[in-house]
């Protein structure tokens, strides 16, 4: 039985320290952080981080990421977590409860790094600067994520979620993607292809997510009670920058797992067969084709275009949609947004992809790396080219190209600025991230540590009180919002919660 | 590929067509001083000497 999507995207953001004789990214990403949270630190509680679990069971040869407890970690009041993962700035967005939500919260952390940008200035060397990229790739075969997470029921067949879900990922790269001049990583020479990321992956399944990078990564740890549930963990996307691809990267997704969890795939009996024979290399032969007509090979023997894998999908989509509903998936009204977007951007793909210049990323890249070259006469190799495709990303508002794109008002925008600069100190009211966002702005100093599923308060008397938050839809407004008005401290809270019996 | 599979894909909507006042001529001549207004600014933004701001930029494999 399909759960709630509830869900999250974390972003490692690509950084440079301009001007420094030892541009240390460790050392930049924890000025960064530290330069932006300065007012009152909330660390992280890594008592429930097992990122080693396998969600296959038993013995696993890959090895999964350790936890890196000595770096810089924080918790924001809107509920997300901000800290230095390995060499980079990471902000995972607070739970959402939908694909909007949590591109409310995924535009706000770019408003995050910016303002860190900022703050960062006061503590550097005169000639230095900060500066940092939302994308996934260094075009030198360095690649750093951008992962989706979802809340997924722990009943369901992981071999189905595998069957059903390769194809997915190999093929929604034709509106995830946000494109990349060349190729890199050992892959054939290409002058552009649609994604940043799909150079990077050489295993099918697997819990790795920075060698041999897998389509399905098997990572189990829920942050959820896991007695009920699993979370899916899904290394294969790319950054967004376009809100429209962003709605549809998550959007879509969300109703392929609640598909995939009503066991829908195998009630239908018109499906056709869509497995394909070569996953692996299907992604990167997708990728490199930006007329988006290639054909793939299938495990029957014949061939599909990913047009043609990504129709199957949406037909099956409306069908589900018709037949059980689109509940846990932010409802019928968002449910029908991104049918119709889904649909829409498919039918262009087909007749002419630079129709959604301003919707997907990898589209809008292109027609400005083709307008340079048409008015300069450049070949695709040179730099200027690979520099535009960097400043793509900039996250600086004043040299970021993707903001000049949306001042000119090339860019479709499905969020208003009000909603997004909310976000920024707000979590959403409709998931635990509510509980924790408010307790750290009604009480930042007795807030001792905080992660995805507690919150530790200092209430004055030993010991320190740990909440145990495991169902990510409890701890909303619609729950505790009374009562954290209420209260008037956090020994009142403790005390309040315990007659409640939570 | 095989004719059965094109038949099961759903008839796309027609997106709606948006109604130009301008002859086409004059739009396109619109759009491209706007494209290249909108380059010359970029132009200004653009960091400076691109092979070398492209090398420099080297990140470590993250996740």
């Amino acid at each position: 039985m399909s759960v709630p999507k509830v869900c999250g995207v974390e972003t490692e953001y690509g950084v440079s320290l301009r001007g420094a004789a030892d541009p240390n990214p460790v050392l930049a990403s924890s000025l960064l952080i530290n330069a932006y949270a300065d007012r009152g630190k909330v660390g992280w509680d890594f008592e429930d981080e097992t990122p080693g679990r396998d969600a296959r069971g038993g013995d696993s040869s890959s090895r999964g990421p350790d936890v890196e407890t000595h770096l810089v970690n924080t918790v924001l009041t809107n509920g997300a977590r901000y800290y230095v993962d390995h060499a980079h700035p990471e902000y995972s967005t607070p739970e959402c409860v939908d694909a909007r939500e949590v591109l409310i919260a995924d535009k706000a952390g770019e408003r995050i790094l910016a303002e860190s940008m900022l703050a960062v200035r006061s503590l550097l060397d005169d000639g230095q600067e900060i500066v940092v990229y939302k994308n996934n790739s260094d075009g030198k075969g360095n690649s750093y994520g951008t992962h989706e997470n979802y809340l997924m029921d722990r009943n369901m067949a992981f071999a189905s979620l595998v069957r059903h879900l390769i194809p997915w990922f190999v093929t929604r790269q034709l509106f995830t993607g946000a494109g990349k001049v060349g190729s890199e990583n050992g892959a054939s020479e290409v002058d552009f292809q649609i994604s940043q990321r799909a150079d990077f992956f050489e295993e099918e399944v697997g819990l790795e997510t920075t060698l041999k990078r897998p389509i399905i990564n098997t990572r189990d740890e829920p942050h959820a009670d896991p007695q009920f549930y699993r979370r899916l963990h899904v290394i294969v996307g790319d950054a967004n920058l376009c809100e429209v691809a962003g709605l549809l990267k998550v959007g879509t997704t969300a109703i392929v797992l609640t598909m995939i969890e009503d066991d829908f795939f195998t009630r239908d009996k018109n499906q056709q067969n869509i497995t394909l024979a070569n996953p692996v290399p299907a992604m990167t032969e997708i990728s490199h084709d930006p007329t988006c007509t290639a054909t793939i090979e299938m495990a029957d023997g014949s061939r599909m275009t990913a047009l043609e894998v990504q129709w199957e999908y949406f037909r099956l989509a409306q069908k589900y949609a018709d037949e059980v509903g689109l509940d846990n998936c932010g409802g019928s009204d968002l449910g029908k947004l991104v049918l119709d977007r889904w649909e829409q951007t498919l039918s262009a793909l087909e007749v002419e992809p630079s129709r959604l210049e301003g919707q997907l990323d990898w589209v809008t890249k292109l027609a400005l790396l083709e307008a340079y070259r048409d008015r300069d006469n450049l070949e695709w190799n040179d730099p200027k080219l690979a520099l535009l495709d960097l400043q793509y990303h900039d996250v600086r508002p004043n040299r970021s190209l993707y903001e000049r794109l949306v001042n000119a008002g090339t860019i479709e925008r499905i969020l208003t600025e009000d909603e997004i600069l909310a976000a920024i100190s707000n979590p959403p009211k409709t998931t635990r991230a509510y509980f924790r966002g408010r307790c750290l702005s009604r009480w930042p100093e007795s807030v001792v540590a905080a992660n995805w599923d507690s919150v530790i308060l200092d209430v004055g008397t030993d010991p320190l009180k740990r909440i145990p938050m495991m169902e990510p839809l409890k701890g909303t407004e619609a729950h505790v919002g009374t009562l954290l008005n209420e209260v008037a401290s956090p020994a009142e809270l403790v005390a309040r919660l315990a007659t409640l019996g939570k | 590929m095989s004719e059965q599979k094109r038949k099961t894909k759903p008839v796309p909507k027609a997106p709606q067509e948006q109604t130009v006042d301008a002859p086409p001529a004059e739009r396109g001549e619109k759009l491209k001083g706007e494209l290249d207004d909108l380059l010359d600014e970029i132009d200004e933004v653009l960091e400076e000497n691109a092979e070398d701001f492209v090398k420099s930029y080297v990140q470590k494999g993250g996740e």
